[in-house]
């Protein structure tokens, strides 16, 4: 198949993890989330019980990758940072590494100007984790590592399952 | 592009309706998201336009339950069918782990189907996937109206490879779950032969 699997293992995962916790509190931020640009969560920093992850996730995707077809009828490489600001909540929404999409959602106890600011030292880490995370996925699948793979041992039974 | 959190022990695959307008596939989901238990999904979200036609993608996540300790997900999308939504169509089919052929049995489709399926093969060569090597099924719906093609030709017209495929209905169910469970299974055999 084309394309590559994310695939993301603990350690990996919990690095991601206290970026997104100290652009949370550093930003002032209500919530912070990192989302695949296909739409998936990867993880959120914050008080997310309000808020349905997985539908913001996918929409979340969906305009990026919508300005990002406008982007390219514009010529431009792709808008790599969008702000909607709201009545109480601002959203701002940064493309990190052509690859995740990083939302930071706060309202009048931070301001853009923070937000842009911190947004940017994360977007560094992130950029850096997750060129790790590639080479490191590329190196195991190339020595045919499967290691403890859940997968390698599903059966019609399992799948069957999941649809009784 | 499935995503694989080996820290929260979840699988996440995308699959994606694909066919011409008004062939059901906001239906499809719509059946789907009304049959299944609270806990196993999210919000059906549609971008629709007043009329009801998909102007850029429903989106309904399934969890299906586990296997060997993972939590298996399915994020279902549909595109938006009419023509001039090409654009939109090429965006959702971004990082696509299978993909379900939602043919219109009535025969005036006929036309519609065959251009939607160029339409797909098209947008998938320009990702670099090829039909045959996807996770694919195909399901002919409305076969409960009276103007239908005969089976065989649709097969003919729109089954060239000989996928598997079902007769559906999709406002009542009928071969919705089938069509799913196809292919769901196939992903999930792709993911076992890489990993
Ligand atoms: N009789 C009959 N009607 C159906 C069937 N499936 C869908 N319909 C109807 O066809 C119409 C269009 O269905 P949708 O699911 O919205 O079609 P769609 O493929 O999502 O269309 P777009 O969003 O424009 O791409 C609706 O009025 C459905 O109720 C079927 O199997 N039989
Ligand atoms: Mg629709």
């Amino acid at each position: 198949m084309a394309g590559s699997d994310l695939v993301m293992y603990e350690n990996e995962f919990q690095k991601i993890d206290e970026e997104l916790q100290k652009l949370h509190q550093q930003a002032n931020a209500t919530v912070v989330f990192l989302v695949d640009k296909n739409g998936q969560l990867i993880a959120s920093a914050g008080d997310t019980h309000d808020i349905d992850t997985t539908s913001l996730a996918s929409l979340t995707a969906g305009n990026i990758a919508a300005t990002g077809g406008i982007a390219r009828l514009l010529g431009e490489k792709e808008f790599t940072i969008l702000f909607h600001e709201g009545e109480k909540d601002n959203i701002h929404i940064s493309l990190i590494g052509q690859r995740v999409i990083l939302v930071v959602i706060f309202d009048q106890r931070s301001s853009l100007g923070l937000v842009r600011l911190r947004v940017k030292k994360t977007s560094e880490a992130l950029t850096k984790l997750f060129e790790d995370i590639t080479s490191k996925a590329e190196k195991e699948k190339s020595e045919g590592k499967a290691a403890d793979s859940p997968f390698a041992e599903i059966s019609d039974e399992d799948i069957d399952n999941l649809f009784k | 592009m499935s995503f694989i959190n080996y820290s929260s022990r979840e699988i996440n695959c995308k699959i994606v309706y694909y066919g011409p307008g008004l062939c059901g596939k906001t239906t499809n989901l719509q059946f789907i998201y009304k049959k299944t238990n609270p806990e196993q999904k999210g919000k059906l979200i549609s971008l629709a336009t007043e009329t009801e036609r998909t102007l850029f993608f429903d989106f309904l996540p399934l969890a299906l339950g586990d296997i060997r300790g993972f939590k298996v997900r399915f994020h279902l999308y549909t595109v938006p069918g009419q023509v001039f939504y090409a654009a939109s169509r090429k965006l959702i089919l971004k990082g696509v782990d299978g993909v379900i052929f939602v043919a219109d049995s009535q025969i005036e489709r006929m036309e519609a189907n065959m251009e939607s399926l160029e339409d797909l093969k098209i947008n998938l060569a320009e990702q670099g996937y090829a039909i045959e090597k996807l996770p694919y099924a195909v399901q002919y719906n409305k076969r409960d109206l009276s103007n239908v093609a005969p089976l065989e030709e649709m097969n003919k017209l729109l089954n060239a490879n000989g996928v598997q495929w079902f007769e559906a209905v999709a406002p009542t169910g009928t071969g919705v779950f089938e069509t799913l469970k196809s292919v769901a299974k196939q992903v999930l055999l792709e993911l076992k032969k890489h990993y």
